[in-house]
């Protein structure tokens, strides 16, 4: 961790929700790209990943990480397609299994930042088992996902974040399933940090990313992703620029926010909870050298 | 100086095996008849530096193993069948990816729960085939506990060598087997040591391997900051490439062919008594163990009877048999499947000689007595001893 990660240390939170995560000075496009390995990617127009890209190369900038220090692994769908744009250490692993994947990178050389970038479908219902268990480890990583409430790359099929009476190509008649509330899943969990950000609110996306980074311990940050093209024609608007907009007025400051849960409406945004508690590869790092001591070496 | 014998498990000795080898990391997740892997691992690791993690499952147990060798660690899991069905998808990212890594299935009878107490070959097949697509695989078979040792260490070696999955195909009865064994000296045994490209970082990714010359990755967070994909590649560049059928086609032929090319090297097959045997055995794994005592029962008798051991089971050794086939008349195939190897052999004799196989699937060890009425059957005009 750099100096000014731990200058920017996240203040303690007194209890949920008012936790504040570092200010990030938004970095101009001139030294964004230095960060991305082609300007070209898949996503179709409209789509929020490169904003949310954008974010992340921004955060890393904002916490003067050692570039050589970052690693991102992603998972398989639209959102894992980062791993090949980003000019770090990257991973392009299988679909579901980036946390397993980066737990075993963060073990083997803890002096690694590990972002895990996973779409929603991804992290929840093929990773769901190794969310949680990421989650109840504490492992030093931060999970970044992205939302946009459907299975962007097969062509919208419904995904656990689908709401209840959405349409998708695998849910024609509306969803008949509940949705999972993904930060509150993580924070049940066990994540020690949880915070949500939209594509449309830049600066705090950054923030709340930044705050995971900087978080010593699981650090869960749910992106709301908008997907036009699918989600979003089926759902909602398939205009991309309405759809941004109408995340400004689902979006609710956590500490402004008052229902129990999130609505597909109403849904909170910030730093949701913060704790501190025993992080995983230290625990493991530290049970290793009284071992060492004990074998007598 | 000779050490004195020490009384060992198998599985015990793929554990020790592993740290010799310079393993620092264990991922998995506990299962019969394999357990006690985890078990010693769990408890040695921290010991020597390295770390055991117990993950929420196998799929999990192979991620964690992926990554941790993407960020230079020596890694390994073991499972038994069911876990190791599980496996299947990250041996295949393993494969593609050409990540160095070790898993130890000890066989146990299937399929699904099947016997999990008992010993099975069931698993010969998957270990080849298992994962899906086009790829090549490296399975070496013990069958001792000694052996559990030395080919632990080299399934290491073979791994950061060739940059590929390993599998080391034990089985309950090897697994849970004690022996008193003397273990190589520390230092005795080649390890193998995964090195860094010597280039510089900007040149990496315009440097080849080729089929002699097999570069090693750089760890994850070295300036090289390299791109590791389970998708198609451009073998000169690293980056993603799935729409040129060339691209595809030359690393999927690389994949392969970078084991196969290296076949002679790899390989290795035990004989015994093959001189000049006009009946011969193939056995593997602890079936090998009957068939050694059969040979030697066989000889006594001025029968000529010989054992041929495959140590190395993929890539399967097609030149010792085609070596074989040109020599005796009969070979005889017992194994604790039904033909999954006896098949292999059948392709490779091509008719040249008379192959007869003979399965169990009930988790119960070919004895000795059922392996000698086979031979009985290909001596017709001999009188045999007990």
């Amino acid at each position: 961790m750099s100096a000014l990660v731990d200058e920017q240390k996240l203040e303690a939170a007194p209890h949920d929700g008012e936790c504040k995560p570092p200010r990030i000075k938004p970095h101009t496009t001139s030294e964004i790209t230095p960060w991305l390995r082609t300007p070209k990617t898949i996503w179709c127009p409209g789509c929020s990943n490169g904003t949310i890209t954008r974010a992340l190369i921004d955060a890393i900038l904002g916490l003067e990480l050692d570039p050589e220090k970052v690693v991102v692994v992603a998972g398989i769908g639209c959102s894992g397609r980062i791993a090949q744009y980003l000019e770090y250490s990257t991973v392009h692993s299988a679909h579901g299994r980036a946390l397993a994947v980066a737990t075993g990178v963060k073990t083997a050389d803890p002096s690694l930042h590990v972002i895990v970038a996973m779409g929603d479908g991804d992290c929840s219902a093929i990773g769901g088992n190794h969310f949680i268990h990421a989650a109840r480890r504490n492992v030093d990583l931060t999970a970044l996902v992205f939302n946009n409430s459907i299975y962007g790359m097969t062509g919208g099929q419904m995904s656990p974040t689908t709401h209840t009476g959405d349409k998708s190509t695998t849910s024609v008649r509306g969803n008949v399933e509940a949705a999972f509330d993904l930060s509150e899943l993580a924070h049940a969990a066990g994540a020690t940090y949880v915070a949500r950000g939209t594509a449309w609110a830049y600066r705090q996306l950054v923030d709340v990313i930044a705050g995971g980074i900087a978080h010593t311990g699981f650090s869960f940050v749910e992106t709301m992703a908008v997907c036009p093209v699918y989600y979003g024609r089926f759902n909602l608007t398939a205009d991309p620029a309405e759809f941004l907009k109408s995340q400004k007025e689902h979006a609710v400051p956590a500490g402004k926010f008052e229902d129990e849960s999130r609505l597909r409406e109403r849904y909170p945004v910030g730093v949701l909870h913060h704790s501190e508690r025993a992080e995983f590869v230290a625990s493991l790092q530290a049970m290793g050298v009284k071992a060492r001591e004990a074998a007598g070496g | 100086m000779t050490a004195s014998p020490i009384l060992l498990q198998g599985n015990e000795a793929v554990a020790e095996g592993a740290i010799a080898a310079g393993a620092r990391f264990f991922a998995g997740y506990p299962i019969t008849p394999s357990t006690e892997i985890a078990e010693t691992l769990a408890r040695r690791l921290p010991e020597v530096g390295g770390s055991f993690i117990q993950m929420e499952d196998e799929i999990a147990s192979i991620a964690a193993v992926c990554g941790a060798s993407l960020a230079g660690a020596k890694a390994l899991t073991a499972t038994s069948g069911p876990g190791f069905s599980l496996m299947q998808e990250m041996i295949g990212f393993a494969s593609m990816a050409q990540i160095p890594c070790v898993i130890v299935d000890v066989m146990r009878g299937g399929p699904s729960t099947g016997l999990p107490t008992e010993p099975s070959q069931g698993d010969v097949m998957q270990a080849r085939w298992g994962t899906h697509g086009e790829h090549s695989v490296i399975a070496l078979v013990p069958s001792s506990v000694l052996e559990c040792y030395t080919l632990t260490v080299e399934a290491f070696n073979l791994s950061e060598q060739y940059r590929t999955p390993v599998i080391v195909l034990s089985d309950a009865l090897v697994g849970h087997m004690r022996e008193a064994v003397v273990l190589p000296e520390p230092g005795s045994l080649r390890v193998a040591e995964r090195g860094t490209p010597d280039c510089e970082p900007e040149d990496y990714d315009t440097i080849v391997s080729d089929l002699d010359n097999i570069l090693p990755r750089p760890p994850l967070g070295s300036p090289f900051r390299v791109h590791v994909t389970g998708l198609v590649y451009n073998r000169r560049s690293g980056a993603p490439e799935t729409g040129d059928p060339e691209v595809a086609s030359d690393l999927g032929r690389y994949l392969r062919e970078k084991i196969y090319h290296h076949r002679d090297a790899i390989v290795r097959v035990e004989e015994m008594e093959m001189q000049d045997a006009e009946v011969a055995i193939f056995a593997y794994g602890s079936v090998a163990r009957s068939a050694r005592a059969v040979v030697k029962w066989a000889r006594a008798q001025g029968a000529k009877v010989g054992l041929v051991r495959p140590i190395t089971l993929w890539p399967f050794p097609t030149a010792a048999v085609e070596h074989m086939a040109a020599q005796v008349h009969t070979v005889i195939v017992p194994e604790m499947n039904i033909k999954q190897m006896s098949w292999e052999v059948q392709a490779a004799v091509g008719g040249r000689a008379k192959v007869v196989d003979y399965g169990r699937v009930d988790g119960k060890l070919i004895t000795p007595a059922e392996i000698k009425e086979l031979v009985k059957g290909e001596f017709y005009y001999q009188d045999w001893e007990d």
